[in-house]
């Protein structure tokens, strides 16, 4: 206790790193002023506070406090743009578009694709694999997914949905050895691995889509046999947190259980520290008895079959169909969380949260008839952009990764 | 004493001396290794792809055939004896081949397609030359062609090759500037230029819904419920050379892309630049001790890579397309910057090999295309996905040195016997 209350006292309140952080708050203000229950209606409030924030955020990098000072100055000046914009609607309109229950019921459901994706990343590249193919294998698991459900909807009846989530895992899982095979054994670059993975994925599941359901699309009835949402009728009477998890399908439960899982198992035990050394020193962990082209091997198929889990919510769970290209990119935005949150299980989670955030409100405001939507839907890029930049700390992967190992 | 060997001589000492089967042939047939990888590569491509098209309970050779009748190469084997007026002039002159045949618009299509394929190669094969892997072509593509709607469609009264200049300038300039943030990111930061390529290939993505969709900048002033911009200005449209005018003939884009070819093969090869480039792709560490800026060469490679990009979103808006809509650049319907990312590692980023590969993608392209596909032996839309399998099995075997695999297969063996 006395510890803490030490600890208490030597914090400067006014030094330049508690400056930088009042200014990155001052800049979240000035959007948050301007919305729903507040909404201020003038100009002058979130100008003011962005400047405040890019003034304290400008004094403590020059004070030496560079990571923080200049996310003030970027909070700032995204807080004055977003501020601004929302000054420009109605509140009747904001009101429509910001209800915070529900945006952050949508949160959760556009998180858990990127959710999977990034974990699978995650395997990946802390085992010095890069895996720009996650786009392909999500792709991958969308179809199959849905192409395993309806095959055993026949005999399965309503659970097929089990199935279906088993055959996206295995269909990841094909396309995630070929990338190992070919950037593990023949020790081709992996990105460019990555990249035929995505085109394979792409025109393999179109080719097969067009072929099966080019002219009546997947079954409407999909949605009777989908991965089914978890109803906790205890909790849904509790205001604001009712809405948000009284209804909450089954794989963003999951994706709750496989990012604790994730953390235990790279971070608390012998496997996953075998995991981490093979991607931050191969020859290290050779010499010490690891087999490091079984690690990797495990590691990227592993991160083939999450990865494709999250392609089997995006069409069993979420839209109850599949269409040609239906990722549009989630899974990039998956490795982009993964970057953003530098490796690392948790702060990754709040990275795909984020995304999350922007492609709800996004969608809300493009379904709201709103122009500047599509430019929500570019922050997770921008900010990954600002991340890999320097500004939010150097982001920094795994040393081996993108080098595949010689044993000698 | 003297026989101990140091710490380093001891991990580093190189294995001893064997004759290596593939020295041997390199030395006698290297002409034959940069063509026939990439010939073996594509034969392999369109085996497995064959075996896709089976799958379905189609004759592979048929929809070949099909395809290929629609790219329209089949021209250069009808002869005749036939007459054409020379472009831009009035004389007519004899000529071997038939210019208005379906076939020749066919041809142009094709050709049409190339164009840009080519440049978006050269923006892959040129950051690559320096160890770059530029992933961002697309984005650079659509940023530069943004800039050529804006700068064809909005200013009026201007001399037609002034426009035209101006344009292609602007989208060249947005395409490099979009690209060197890559650039600059890879060289100030050390930021991976992959990761920085894709998420701008992505923003120029939405930044271009933003702009062309409704109530956007750029959206056209007529008719405030469709998301297309203004339509370019007749001024600031390329001269078309052949086909008809009116039906999306074959503008002078192509002889642009092609000069490109010839510039990159001169930059690369010719130039203090194109050297300090390569030297820098080779081994950075080297380089920067020779003297050479490692940071310049990257923003440079960079930078250069989009302005080819850019140049040919410019082309497109300025040769055939005259307008973009939000469709054209959200429905994943333009792949130009991708299927040029093919065609340069298929070419091996030499200038004559993007040119031969982009011509390869371009005719598939079109001739998978619903306009030039009969549907009666093959589904368009089928097709289309074919194409994109092809191009993934391309990039896929173009990284494995086919004609190395036999030798490290043998070498394999006998390191399996010997142990």
């Amino acid at each position: 206790m006395t510890a803490m209350v030490a600890r208490f006292e030597r914090v400067q309140w006014f030094g330049p790193r508690a400056v930088g952080i009042y200014g990155i708050v001052l800049g979240a203000l000035a959007f948050w002023l301007m919305l729903p229950p507040l909404e201020a209606r003038t100009k002058v409030l979130p100008v003011a506070f962005g400047i405040l924030a890019a003034a304290a955020g400008i004094w403590s990098a020059s004070r030496g406090e560079r990571r923080v000072g200049w996310g003030a100055v970027v909070a700032g000046l995204l807080g004055i743009g977003l501020g601004l914009l929302a000054t420009r609607s109605s509140t009747a309109h904001l009101d429509s578009v910001v209800v915070w229950s529900s945006l952050f019921a949508a949160t959760l459901r556009y998180a858990t694709p990127l959710c999977y994706a990034a974990i699978g990343g995650l395997y990946c590249e802390r085992s010095g694999v890069i895996n720009v193919a996650l786009e392909g294998m999500m792709l991958s698991g969308a179809f199959f997914g849905v192409e395993a459900a309806v095959w055993a909807h026949g005999w399965a009846g309503n659970e097929a949905w089990i199935v279906g989530i088993i055959g996206a895992g295995i269909s990841g899982m094909v396309f995630a050895t070929i990338h190992a095979i070919w950037s593990i054994q023949f020790k081709v670059d992996q990105i460019i691995s990555g990249t035929a993975i995505n085109f394979l994925a792409l025109g393999i599941t179109g080719y097969l889509f067009i072929d099966k359901y080019g002219d009546t699309g997947t079954p409407g009835d999909l949605a009777n046999y989908g991965i089914p949402d978890i109803h906790l009728s205890f909790i849904s009477s509790i205001p604001f947190i009712g809405p948000i998890f009284g209804q909450l399908n089954l794989m963003i439960w999951l994706s709750f259980v496989l990012l604790i899982g994730t953390w235990f198992f790279v971070f608390r035990t012998p496997y996953g520290l075998r995991l981490r050394s093979v991607g931050e020193h191969p020859r290290a962990a050779d010499t010490v008895g690891i087999n490091v082209f079984k690690v990797r091997y495990m590691a990227v198929i592993a991160s083939g079959g999450i990865a494709a889990m999250g392609g089997a919510y995006l069409t069993l769970g979420f839209v109850h169909s599949f269409s040609e290209n239906i990722t549009a990119g989630t899974g990039f935005i998956g490795l982009a969380a993964l970057v953003f949150g530098k490796w690392r299980p948790f702060p990754t989670y709040a990275a795909t949260l984020l995304f999350g955030f922007s492609s709800a409100l996004a969608n809300n405001l493009t379904t709201y008839g709103d122009q500047w939507g599509p430019l929500f839907s570019a922050l997770p890029y921008v900010l990954t952009l600002v991340a890999v930049a320097g500004v939010i700390g150097r982001s920094i992967g795994p040393a081996a990764a993108g080098r595949p190992y010689v044993k000698q | 004493m003297s026989d101990e060997l140091t710490a380093e001589e001891f991990i580093e000492a190189p294995p001893p001396e064997t004759p290596q089967p593939s020295q041997h042939f390199a030395a006698r047939f290297g002409w034959a290794t940069g063509i026939l990888p990439s010939l073996l590569t594509v034969l392999l491509a369109f085996l497995v792809s064959g075996i896709a098209i089976l799958a379905i309970g189609k004759n592979p050779i048929k929809v070949y055939r099909a395809i290929f009748d629609g790219t329209g190469l089949n021209w250069f084997f009808h002869f005749g004896s036939y007459s054409i007026r020379i472009p831009f002039a009035t004389t007519h002159v004899w000529f071997w081949w038939d210019t208005s045949s379906t076939a020749a618009q066919n041809l142009q299509q094709t050709l049409i397609t190339t164009t840009p394929i080519i440049l978006t190669a050269l923006a892959v094969a040129f950051p690559f030359r320096s160890g770059l892997f530029n992933i961002g072509g697309q984005g650079q593509y659509f940023v530069g062609s943004y800039f050529a709607v804006w700068v064809g469609s909005s200013i009026a009264g201007l001399n037609g090759p002034v426009h035209i200049a101006f344009a292609i300038v602007a989208g060249a300039l947005a395409g490099a500037a979009w690209a060197g943030i890559a650039g600059i990111l890879k060289a100030t930061v050390g930021a991976h230029e992959v990761i920085s390529t894709i998420m701008l290939n992505w923003i120029a993505i939405y930044v271009g819904s933003y702009l062309l969709g409704q109530g956007g900048p750029l959206q056209n002033t007529t008719q405030p419920a469709i998301p297309v911009s203004n339509n370019i200005v007749d001024n600031a449209k390329l001269p078309i050379f052949w086909g008809p005018p009116l039906l999306q003939g074959l503008s002078v884009a192509i002889f642009i892309a092609l000069g490109m070819l010839i510039v990159y093969s001169i930059i690369i090869n010719r130039s203090t630049l194109g050297y300090e480039v390569r030297a820098v792709g080779f081994n950075p560490e080297a380089a920067r001790y020779g003297g050479i800026s490692v940071a310049r060469n990257y923003f440079l490679a960079m930078a250069i890579a989009g302005a080819f990009a850019g140049l040919a979103g410019a082309l497109d808006v300025l040769g055939w397309r005259y307008n973009l809509g939000q469709l054209d650049v959200t429905s994943n319907v333009v792949q130009i910057g991708f299927i040029g990312l093919a065609a340069a590692l298929l070419g091996r980023n030499t200038a004559l090999g993007v040119g031969a590969a982009s011509l390869l993608f371009g005719a598939l392209l079109t001739g998978t295309s619903g306009r030039q596909l009969d549907p009666s032996i093959f589904r368009p839309d089928l097709a289309g996905n074919l194409t994109t399998i092809i191009q993934g099995l391309v990039v896929l075997f173009v990284g494995l040195n086919l004609t190395a695999l036999p030798v490290w297969w043998r070498k394999r063996r006998a390191r399996g016997a010997a142990t």
